[in-house]
C-alpha cells in the first residue's frame, strides 16, 4: 500500500510537470485554455489522492475548489472572454518551441538539483513532491515571460498557483484556510485581470502586451 | 544596579528630549533642557565611575523586552563599557554645563533642543547595548540625532551639503558594521554579543571582521581616507555638540572598534597588528598635515580630532600585534595607552572646542585670519585655551603627554616581537606619530598665536568681549581635569586595569602605591614618568624665572623709535599671518600631499595694484578616492535609469532569470 501510494502521488506530480510542458507549446487560445483545465484536473486528483493516503479529509475541501472553480468556472470564463475578445481564432505565435521546451527541461533539472539535497531531512513523498511543484513553477513562470498575449500571461500565472498548492499539499499539515484564502485571491486576480482585459482592449485594440508598451506616457 | 540607575538616566534624556521638542519655543526651554542633562549626565557619571573603580559589584546584565521579539534588548555594564560611559558622561556634562550659557544665545532653539538630549541617550545606549540588534539600532540612532544637529544651521553656506556626506559616510559604516555583524553571528544568526562571543570564527572570516570594522567604526571615528565628513560635518554643529562629536563621539567609534575586534572577535592574527597601527600612522599625520593648513578655527580642531584618532589607533593595533604574539603585558600597555589617549582626547578636544565656540560667539569669526589679541577682551577663554593647546600638543606635564608617552613605551617594545614585518614597520609607525606631535604642537602655535595674540585683525576682534560664566566654567573644569590627568596619571592607569585585564588578560603593574606618584609602566630599569616632580619644576622654573626678571631687570620707562624691523607700518594687516606660518610646512609637504601650486601675480610695470600670491591646494585623497566613486555612482545611475522603462514582460524576465540564477547558486553550493 505504502509503495503504491508514493507512486501513485509520484504519478500524479509527474503528470502536472507533463501538463506544464504542454502549456508551453500550445499557440492557440481555445488549446491553451483546455490544457489549464487539464492542469487544474491534475492537480485536484494528486489534491485529493494526497487527501487519501494522508487521512485528511479537509484536503478533499481544497481538491474540490481546485475542480470547481480552476478546472470549470476559470476555462469557462476565459472561453467567454476570449470570444468575446475576438482573439479565440487567433494564433499566437510561440518563439522558438525547441528553445522553450529545452530551457524546461533545464529548469526540471535544476529544480531536482536544487530540492533533492537540501530536502534530506524530509519524508519522500515531501522530497520528491516539492522537486515537482518548483518544476511547475518555474514553467509558470517560463510562460509568462515566454508569452506576449495578456490572456496566456494569465493562464501561466495561474499555472503557478498549481505549483504552488502542489508543494503545499505535498507537506503534511497546511490548514484549509490558506488554501481558501489563496484559491479566492487567484480568483479575485481572474477578475481584476478580466477586467484590465477588457480596458486595455478598448482603448488599444488590442491585448497584445507589446502595443502597451509603446503607449506609456513615461518614455525616457 | 548600576545599570538599572544608568538605564532609567537614558530613559529621563529620552523624555527631556520629547518634552523639549514640544515645549522649544518656550523662554527658559534652554536652561532647563540643559540643565536635566547636566544633572542626568553627572549622575551616569558618577555611576559609571564608581563601577569602573570597584570592579565588579556594580556591572550587571539586563534584557529588554523591545526590538526584536525573539532577541530582545540586551544592555550590560562591563569594564570597557564603564570606561566610556565614563568618556561619554563627563563630556556631556561639561557639554552640558557649557550649553547653559552658549545655548542662550542660539537663534532656533526648536532646532538643537529636541535632539540635543536624544543625541546624549544614543551615545549612552550604543555603548550598553549587548546585542548585533540594539547596538546598530542605537548606533544608527546616534548618527541620525547627531545629523540633526548638525543640520540645525541649515541656512549657513555649506552646511547643507556637510550634512549630506555625513549622512552618506553615516550610512555606509553602518553597512559595513551590519555586515561585519552578520559575519559574526554566522548562519547560526546568534546576534546577542554573549552568542557571538562563543562562535570562533575562521581566520579568512576574521581579516573580513576586521575590514568592515575598521570601515564601519572608522568612518565614524574620522581614519583616513573615510574622515571627509568630519571636518566639514563636526564644526557646522553648534560648539557645545562639535565638542560632543569631536571628543566624544568619535570616541564611541572607537568603543565599537574596540568591542568588536578585542572582545566579540576572538584572538588576532599578527597582520592585524600591522594594517591597524600603519592605518592609525598615516591617520595622525595626515590629519595634522590637514589641520596645518587650515585657517578655521573649528575645522582646525576637527582636522586634530583625525590626529588624536590615529594615535588612539596605533595603540589598538599595537595592542593587537602584541596580543597576536601573546605578549600580554605590552598588549595591556598598548591599550592603556590608546584608551588613556581616548579619555585626555576627549577632555582637551571637549575643552578646545568649546574656547573655539566662545571666540565664535565674541566676534562671529571662525577664520583666524580675522581675530587676533583675544587674549585681551578673552583672558580666561585664551588660559584655558593655551591649556587645551598645551594638552594636545602632548607638552608636560598635561595629560596629553602622557598617553603618548605610554604609546611611545608600547612602540619601544616592538623589537621583541617575532615577526620581522612589525620590527621594522613600528618603528616607522612611530617615527610617524613622533612627526604628527612636533606638527602638532606647531599647528597650536599657529592656532592659539594668530587667535589669541598680536593685535585684532577685525573690528569684531577688537569687540569682543568675554564669554559668559558657564561657558567659562566648562572650560576651567576640564582644563582642571588636564592638569590632574596630567600629573595623577597613575589612578587614570589604575582604573584602567580592569578593561585592559578584561581584554588583554594581563594588567599594568599597581601604579599609586609607587613613590612620588610615579608611573612605571614596564620596570623601574627601563623607563619612568612623574609628573607631579615635572609639574614643580616647571611651576618653580617659571617663578624663579620671572621673579629675577622682575627683580633684576630694569623697570626704567625707555622711549625710543619703535623696532621697525617687523611693524613699520601700524596696520594689523602687517602682522604674521595663519598663512604665513603654515608657509613653510607647506612648502615641504604641500607639493607632493596637497599638489599646491603658488602662483605670483606681478602687476605689469607702471600698474599701480597690488601683487597677489594665489595658492592653490588639492586634497589629493578626496581626487583620489572619492570623486571616481561619485563619478561611478553618477556612470552607473545614468545607464540603470534605462531600467525604470522597460515592458512588463522584461521586468518578469529580470525576476525570472534572478531566481534561476538564485536557484543555480544553491545547487551548485551544496
Amino acid at each position: 500500500m505504502d509503495r503504491l501510494a508514493l507512486d501513485v502521488a509520484h504519478l500524479f506530480a509527474g503528470s502536472l510537470v507533463l501538463v506544464s510542458f504542454m502549456l508551453l507549446y500550445q499557440d492557440r487560445m481555445t488549446g491553451l485554455i483546455n490544457t489549464f483545465a487539464m492542469h487544474a484536473l491534475v492537480v485536484s486528483f494528486s489534491v485529493a489522492w494526497q487527501a487519501y493516503i494522508q487521512l485528511a479529509p479537509h484536503l478533499y475541501i481544497t481538491a474540490a475548489i481546485a475542480l470547481g472553480v480552476k478546472a470549470v468556472v476559470i476555462p469557462f470564463a476565459l472561453h467567454r472572454i476570449v470570444v468575446r475578445l475576438g482573439i479565440h481564432r487567433t494564433i499566437e505565435p510561440v518563439v522558438g518551441i525547441g528553445q522553450t521546451m529545452l530551457a524546461g527541461i533545464g529548469l526540471v533539472a535544476l529544480s531536482i538539483m536544487v530540492m533533492l539535497p537540501i530536502t534530506a531531512q524530509a519524508g519522500t513523498l515531501a522530497r520528491e513532491d516539492l522537486a515537482f511543484a518548483l518544476s511547475v513553477i518555474l514553467l509558470g513562470l517560463l510562460m509568462m515571460v515566454s508569452r506576449r498575449n495578456a490572456v496566456s500571461q494569465v493562464i501561466g500565472f495561474m499555472s503557478i498557483e498549481n505549483g504552488l498548492i502542489l508543494a503545499a499539499t505535498g507537506a503534511k499539515g497546511m490548514p484549509l484556510v490558506v488554501e481558501i484564502s489563496v484559491a479566492f485571491s487567484i480568483l479575485i486576480a481572474l477578475i481584476v485581470i478580466g477586467i484590465f482585459l477588457f480596458r486595455i482592449r478598448e482603448r488599444f485594440e488590442t491585448v497584445d502586451i507589446y502595443v502597451l508598451h509603446q503607449h506609456r506616457g513615461e518614455q525616457p | 544596579m548600576g545599570l538599572g540607575w544608568l538605564l532609567w538616566c537614558i530613559a529621563l534624556l529620552l523624555g527631556t528630549s520629547v518634552a523639549a521638542a514640544v515645549g522649544a519655543r518656550h523662554r527658559p526651554a534652554s536652561t532647563l533642557v540643559y540643565g536635566v542633562c547636566l544633572g542626568t549626565s553627572a549622575v551616569a557619571l558618577v555611576i559609571a565611575a564608581a563601577s569602573l573603580i570597584a570592579g565588579r559589584a556594580l556591572t550587571g546584565e539586563v534584557q529588554l523586552p523591545l526590538g526584536l521579539p525573539w532577541l530582545g534588548a540586551h544592555f550590560r555594564l562591563d569594564a570597557l563599557a564603564a570606561f566610556f560611559l565614563v568618556v561619554v558622561n563627563l563630556g556631556a556634562a561639561t557639554a552640558s554645563l557649557y550649553g547653559l550659557g552658549y545655548g542662550s544665545h542660539e537663534e532656533a532653539p526648536e532646532r538643537v533642543l529636541p535632539f540635543f538630549p536624544a543625541f546624549l541617550a544614543g551615545m549612552n545606549l550604543v555603548v550598553l547595548a549587548h546585542d548585533a540588534f540594539t547596538f546598530l539600532f542605537t548606533w544608527e540612532f546616534m548618527s541620525l540625532s547627531s545629523w540633526a544637529l548638525v543640520m540645525a544651521h541649515h541656512r549657513e553656506r555649506g552646511n547643507a551639503a556637510a550634512g549630506y556626506l555625513y549622512l552618506l559616510m553615516a550610512s555606509f559604516g553602518t553597512l559595513a558594521l551590519l555586515l561585519a555583524f552578520g559575519l559574526l553571528a554566522g548562519p547560526a544568526g546568534g546576534y546577542a554579543f554573549s552568542d557571538i562571543r562563543l562562535a570562533a570564527p575562521s581566520a579568512a572570516i576574521g581579516g573580513v571582521v576586521l575590514a568592515l570594522t575598521l570601515i564601519g567604526a572608522g568612518s565614524k571615528a574620522g581614519i583616513v581616507p573615510l574622515h571627509v565628513w568630519l571636518p566639514l560635518a563636526h564644526p557646522a554643529a553648534p560648539s557645545h555638540v562639535s565638542a560632543l562629536m569631536s571628543g566624544v563621539m568619535t570616541k564611541v567609534a572607537v568603543y565599537g572598534f574596540v568591542r568588536i575586534v578585542f572582545d566579540l572577535l576572538g584572538p588576532p592574527d599578527w597582520w592585524w597588528g600591522a594594517v591597524v597601527p600603519l592605518i592609525g600612522g598615516i591617520t595622525a599625520l595626515m590629519g595634522v598635515l590637514y589641520a596645518l593648513m587650515e585657517h578655521d578655527l573649528k575645522r582646525l580642531l576637527a582636522y586634530h580630532t583625525v590626529e588624536n584618532i590615529g594615535i588612539i589607533f596605533i595603540g589598538l593595533g599595537l595592542a593587537l600585534a602584541f596580543r597576536a604574539s601573546g605578549m600580554q603585558a605590552a598588549a595591556a600597555l598598548a591599550l592603556t595607552a590608546a584608551l588613556f589617549h581616548v579619555f585626555n582626547h576627549s577632555l582637551f578636544k571637549s575643552l578646545l572646542f568649546f574656547g573655539a565656540g566662545a571666540v565664535l560667539s565674541a566676534t562671529g569669526q571662525r577664520d583666524m585670519e580675522r581675530l587676533g589679541g583675544l587674549i585681551h577682551r578673552m583672558p580666561l577663554t585664551a588660559f584655558a585655551f593655551l591649556i587645551g593647546s598645551a594638552a594636545i600638543s602632548a607638552l608636560p606635564p598635561f595629560n596629553g603627554f602622557v598617553s603618548e608617552w605610554l604609546t611611545f613605551q608600547a612602540i619601544l617594545l616592538s623589537p621583541s616581537l617575532p615577526q620581522f614585518l612589525l620590527k621594522f614597520l613600528v618603528p616607522a609607525i612611530g617615527a610617524l606619530l613622533a612627526l604628527s606631535a612636533v606638527l602638532a604642537a606647531a599647528c597650536f602655535v599657529k592656532a592659539f598665536g594668530v587667535s589669541f595674540l598680536g593685535r585684532p585683525r577685525s573690528d569684531a576682534a577688537r569687540d569682543a568681549t568675554e564669554a559668559d560664566r558657564w561657558s567659562i566654567a566648562a572650560m576651567f573644569v576640564l582644563a582642571v581635569l588636564c592638569l590632574v590627568a596630567g600629573i595623577l596619571p597613575g589612578y587614570f592607569i589604575d582604573a584602567l586595569a580592569p578593561v585592559a585585564e578584561a581584554l588583554t588578560g594581563a594588567r599594568l603593574p599597581q601604579q599609586n602605591e609607587l613613590d612620588w606618584l610615579t608611573i612605571v609602566p614596564i620596570a623601574q630599569s627601563r623607563s619612568s614618568y612623574n609628573g607631579l616632580l615635572l609639574f614643580l619644576f616647571i611651576a618653580l622654573a617659571a617663578l624663579l624665572a620671572a621673579d629675577a626678571i622682575h627683580r633684576w631687570a630694569s623697570a626704567a620707562i625707555r622711549r625710543a623709535p619703535p623696532w621697525d624691523c617687523g611693524f613699520p607700518d601700524p596696520s594689523p594687516m602687517t602682522q604674521y599671518t595663519a598663512g604665513s606660518f603654515s608657509q613653510p610646512i607647506r612648502r615641504v609637504f604641500g607639493a607632493v600631499l596637497f599638489r599646491a601650486r603658488e602662483e605670483v601675480d606681478m602687476p605689469r610695470p607702471g600698474d599701480t595694484r597690488a601683487a597677489r600670491l594665489h595658492v592653490r591646494l588639492h586634497d589629493v585623497l578626496w581626487d583620489t578616492f572619492y570623486v571616481p566613486t561619485a563619478n561611478a555612482v553618477q556612470y552607473a545611475a545614468q545607464r540603470l535609469n534605462k531600467a525604470q522603462f522597460l515592458t512588463i514582460r522584461a521586468y518578469l524576465t529580470l525576476v525570472f532569470g534572478a531566481l534561476v540564477v538564485l536557484l543555480m547558486v544553491l545547487a551548485v553550493w551544496q
